[in-house]
């Protein structure tokens, strides 16, 4: 059951053939056995998700089983779930036990799903190799000597490794579509505001999103059914009719119009990920899908507005991370401005104090005008680029990175090199737009090659329906990796 | 060398919401610390705020009040920085785009009849979250945090420097505690620091254009520390000045136990306070359907209805003033008239202005704790107004009003009767006491055919203390002339 589809462990929980207590007991038998090395959960209760469990299959047994209903799933370490250490990959967090459930971990409880765990990830979702979390990175089961991605590592590496079936994720600048296409797994992240982000640890509020990361874009569409919702608690939150992600997936592509950007096919495109992708390309054509040059011109500015606004705003969120009232506090200080320092100090890493300073600078006096005015206004262009661009063709294809997974250590002290694996999501986080990344092949190293389709605002059903028809004809998503 | 002072204020105002003005929180006084905190007060990771519109509508009252613009749109930022009765590490405020924008208020400048009319302009008013509380006493060596207040809805009103006294100043913090205590959107309390004054204060040489230097005296909680606080810092001012020293710009305290102002910190150590809109907060869209909705239930207010009373019941510009002072007053005022009849407004507002306010004064009551009721004060002037009782009379009654009535009960008629307060008006009676007096008292008489005036004036006292006062002074001076002539 490793590798089975949430739809195969549902079917196997109506039928009776297994309990969510069993199933929850098999993946945590193999995250015993494999998490050790791979590094993908920062908080495993074993007795927690077995009571999850049993209450789910006390659901079931009542008859009030949901279709997900006893079907674990991972959480990143970014949501706070009531009773479990959150810790969000930083050593600030790390006693923190949260009191209450963010609205995702509500949903999710809701529908009867236990909590396999809490996933690693890079500190506070600053990074894109998993490298900055504070409890150690996390290992790519295609290469245990590279990195998953990130900064939602660990959720990417465990659904791949088949330590889960299914993770929840989050991303402000590629956080979900990068890991996925590093690690070989499906990933989405929805529009801003269709997931709730009350309880989901704010990086940089007005880019991030919560989304699902799974096997398959069915098993993505069945997680965001219960992701998605209005949620008076975020002001951001949108209210919305309820919908059917999965409605749309049995839809052949005939007439679908795929826009394919020409600064996404530039020079930065080579080797082995241009080759998958224009294979790609070739496969949609079979299904039926015509495709269209568009041009995002503003979308090479997408990595510089992006570090201006997200440590602008990361600069104030982390703000209340001051060894006050929870979490870290220095053991020796002199007075309450050498607390704060030294909390602060010994409190975060430094990558995320690098970004504290390059949002307290763009913010400062002076300086705000002609870094984050800019900024928002550069964001505004490139929301326009996709407007204009969605009036000739249905979604947007391109590669969701522009290499495979990299060596641990590779681009660790080179921070602009590790920001510029971000290049093609970025842009789709400052525009609020849906994105996912699925398999799309292989590299000569056997490494996982991901695609990236960007829909128009609330396409996610589109989107969906699109990658589910290309992993009808396609068994990418279907490979595992060697020794897991 | 002749000096002018300017002031300028920043008030707070604490807005009347029930719960917090981004959580659900309540905002009662004087709870146990921090059991009025909850998740999104004390800014666990990932909270986020809801703002509450009842704190908007307030702004929206405030504005209309003041006969301001107001906003359309308007932004909430994030004003940075660090203090542990500060959870988030910033203050959720408004900066660039407040909800209110300009107005106006009137204040009487000088005392009686000199009273003038002095125009203040409000600059601004914007919605904002009060901090914590930081108590400094009780834990040795350490600080305690309530959070109780950390995100109670405030209203900061922002005058421009229109002010040129400290009797100017608390004229106008008379006004603005009038009127937002009067439209609802204040409590007013001061004690409870519900309405909290900040005084920027500069003086400049009479006649030059530019300001001088300012310094911001903080918080200052009563008009008198108001008062004080403003009369300290010019003076120090002055002396700095003529002593060749130049005006640092700075932020002081009050020290109501000396009376002084002390520095609390310089501009150099002023913050960076690196504002930006809040991106957990969508800008606030307020509709015309909403604004006119509001407008519609707004009450009369004090500066219109002011000018109502001199105009219809012909009352001096003090006592409107007095009579406005506070919205239940007016109430009152209004509510005694309806009954006592548009005639004796004067008389009312006399006996308002006087006798009650003097009574609320030295018990330490508000007119809403007062012990007579408007139907009761209409029947005492209604009695004045007939003849029933003289002033004097009618004095004794209010007492036994004031100390025996409650709201209900005695009825002025009853406390005549029982009393024997009635005026004595009928003129055989009072003939046949003067009568008496004049044939017990013949040596006045003759002093008064004599030629002195005084010894009338005599006998008119020992006719008033012969009916123990009751007798019409006025009656009696006719029957006395009539029978010494």
């Amino acid at each position: 059951m490793t590798y089975h589809s949430l739809k195969q462990l549902a079917g196997q929980l109506a039928t009776g053939k297994a309990s969510s207590v069993e199933l929850c007991q098999d993946y945590l038998a193999r995250i015993q056995a494999r998490n050790p090395d791979l590094n993908a959960f920062i908080t495993v209760d074993a007795e927690r998700t077995l009571a999850e469990a049993r209450a789910a299959d006390a659901l079931r047994a009542a008859g009030n089983a949901g279709p997900l209903t006893g079907v674990p799933i991972a959480h990143k370490d970014i949501f706070c779930a009531e009773g479990w250490l959150t810790t969000c990959g930083s050593k600030m967090l790390y006693n923190f036990v949260s009191p209450y459930d963010a609205h995702v971990i509500e949903q999710f409880k809701k529908a009867g799903m236990p909590t396999l765990g809490k996933t690693n990830m890079d500190e506070f979702a600053m990074g894109s190799s998993n490298e900055t979390s504070y409890y150690g990175p996390v290992k790519n089961p295609w290469d245990m000597a590279r990195v998953p991605g990130g900064s939602s590592g660990g959720s990417a590496a465990c659904v791949a490794a088949g330590l889960a079936p299914a993770a929840t994720g989050t991303d402000t600048g590629g956080s979900i579509r990068q890991p996925a296409a590093l690690c070989g797994i499906t990933g989405l992240k929805p529009t801003y505001g269709v997931v709730s982000r009350y309880g989901m640890i704010a990086f940089a509020s007005s880019l991030d999103q919560g989304g699902p990361m799974a096997r398959s874009a069915e098993d993505c569409a069945l997680l965001l059914n219960v992701m998605a919702g209005f949620d008076g608690r975020d002001s951001t939150s949108l209210e919305r009719e309820q919908e059917d992600y999965a409605r749309d997936l049995a839809k052949p592509l005939n007439g679908l119009r795929i826009g394919l950007p020409k600064e996404f096919f530039g020079e930065g495109l080579t080797g082995d990920t241009a080759k998958a992708v224009q294979e790609a390309i070739a496969q949609f054509k079979k299904l039926g899908a015509t495709t269209v040059e568009v041009s995002l011109p503003n979308s090479g500015l997408s990595v510089a507005a992006y570090y201006v606004i997200a440590p602008a705003e990361a600069s104030s969120n982390l703000s209340r991370f001051d060894g006050v009232r929870y979490g870290y506090r220095t053991p020796d200080y002199t007075d309450l401005t050498d607390m704060y320092e030294k909390t602060r100090a010994e409190g975060f890493g430094s990558e995320v104090k690098r970004r504290i300073l390059i949002g307290t600078y763009v913010l400062s006096h002076g300086y705000y005008d002609a870094y984050y005015i800019q900024a928002q206004k550069l964001r505004r262009l490139i929301a326009q680029d996709f407007a204009e661009a969605y009036r000739q063709c249905d979604v947007i294809l391109g590669p969701t990175a522009p290499t495979t997974a990299f060596k641990l250590g590779e681009k660790a002290d080179d921070p602009v090199q590790m920001y510029l694996s971000d290049i093609y999501t970025i842009a789709v986080n400052l525009a609020g737009l849906p994105g996912m990344s699925l398999p799309c092949g292989f590299d000569g190293q056997g490494l996982p090659i991901g695609l990236q389709l960007i829909g128009d605002y609330f396409s996610e059903a589109r989107m969906l329906n699109v990658a589910h028809q290309y992993q009808l004809a396609t068994d990418w998503h279907q490979r595992t990796p060697g020794g897991f | 060398m002749q000096w002018e002072t300017v002031i300028g204020l920043e008030v707070h105002t604490q807005l009347t919401t029930k719960s917090k003005i981004f959580s659900g929180a309540s905002t009662a006084f004087g709870a146990e610390p921090n059991s009025q905190a909850c998740q999104v007060d004390i800014a666990l990771p990932g909270v986020l705020p809801v703002l509450n519109k009842g704190a908007v509508e307030c702004g929206i009252r405030f504005g209309l009040a003041i006969g301001a613009k107001l906003n359309r749109v308007n932004v909430f930022d994030r004003k940075n920085y660090f203090y542990p009765d500060l959870p988030k590490g910033y203050q959720i405020s408004q900066f660039p785009l407040p909800i209110v924008e300009g107005g106006s208020l009137d204040i009487q400048v000088g005392e009686g009849d000199k009273a003038v009319t002095k125009t203040i302009r409000i600059t601004r008013a914007h919605l904002e979250e009060d901090a914590g509380k930081s108590l400094h006493e009780d834990f040795h060596g350490m600080t305690g945090i309530d959070l109780n207040r950390a995100g109670t809805p405030l209203l900061e009103i922002v005058s421009e420097p229109d002010m040129r006294s400290a009797a100017e100043a608390v004229a106008y913090a008379k006004a603005l505690h009038t009127l937002v205590t009067w439209i609802g959107t204040c409590d007013g309390n001061m004690q409870e620091g519900s309405f909290r004054v900040d005084a920027n204060v500069s003086v400049r040489p009479v006649g030059q254009q530019e300001f001088g230097t300012r310094r911001e005296i903080k918080n200052l909680n009563s008009f008198r520390f108001l008062e004080q606080a403003i009369n300290y810092e010019v003076r120090w001012q002055i002396e700095q000045i003529e002593d060749g020293h130049k005006i640092q710009q700075a932020t002081v305290l009050f020290d109501p136990d000396t009376g002084e102002t002390r520095m609390m910190r310089t501009k150099e150590d002023a913050h960076d306070y690196r504002y930006f809109p809040d991106p957990d907060l969508l800008p606030v869209k307020l509709d015309d359907d909403w604004i006119d909705r509001i407008q519609a239930a707004m009450p009369e207010l004090p500066g219109a209805m002011r000018a109502r009373f001199q105009r219809d019941y012909g009352l001096s510009a003090y006592d409107a003033l007095g009579l406005t002072s506070q919205r239940e007053m007016a109430t009152f005022f209004t509510d005694t008239l309806a009954l006592a009849g548009e005639a004796n407004a004067k008389l009312v507002a006399n006996w308002l202005q006087g006798e009650v306010s003097a009574s609320l004064n030295r018990d330490e009551k508000d007119i809403t704790q007062a012990p007579i009721a408007p139907a009761q004060l209409a029947d005492l002037v209604k009695r004045i107004a007939d003849g029933t009782l003289s002033n004097k009379l009618a004095k004794q009654v209010f007492e036994v009003l004031w100390t025996e009535g409650d709201q209900h009960g005695h009825s002025v008629d009853a406390i005549i009767e029982a009393k024997g307060l009635k005026q004595m008006s009928d003129s055989g009676e009072i003939e046949r006491i003067i009568d008496e007096v004049l044939a017990q008292n013949q040596k006045n008489v003759e002093e008064f055919k004599a030629g002195k005036e005084k010894a009338f004036n005599a006998l008119v006292g020992q006719v008033m203390k012969a009916t123990k006062g009751k007798a019409n002074p006025a009656q009696v001076n006719e029957l006395l002339k009539r029978k010494l002539a």
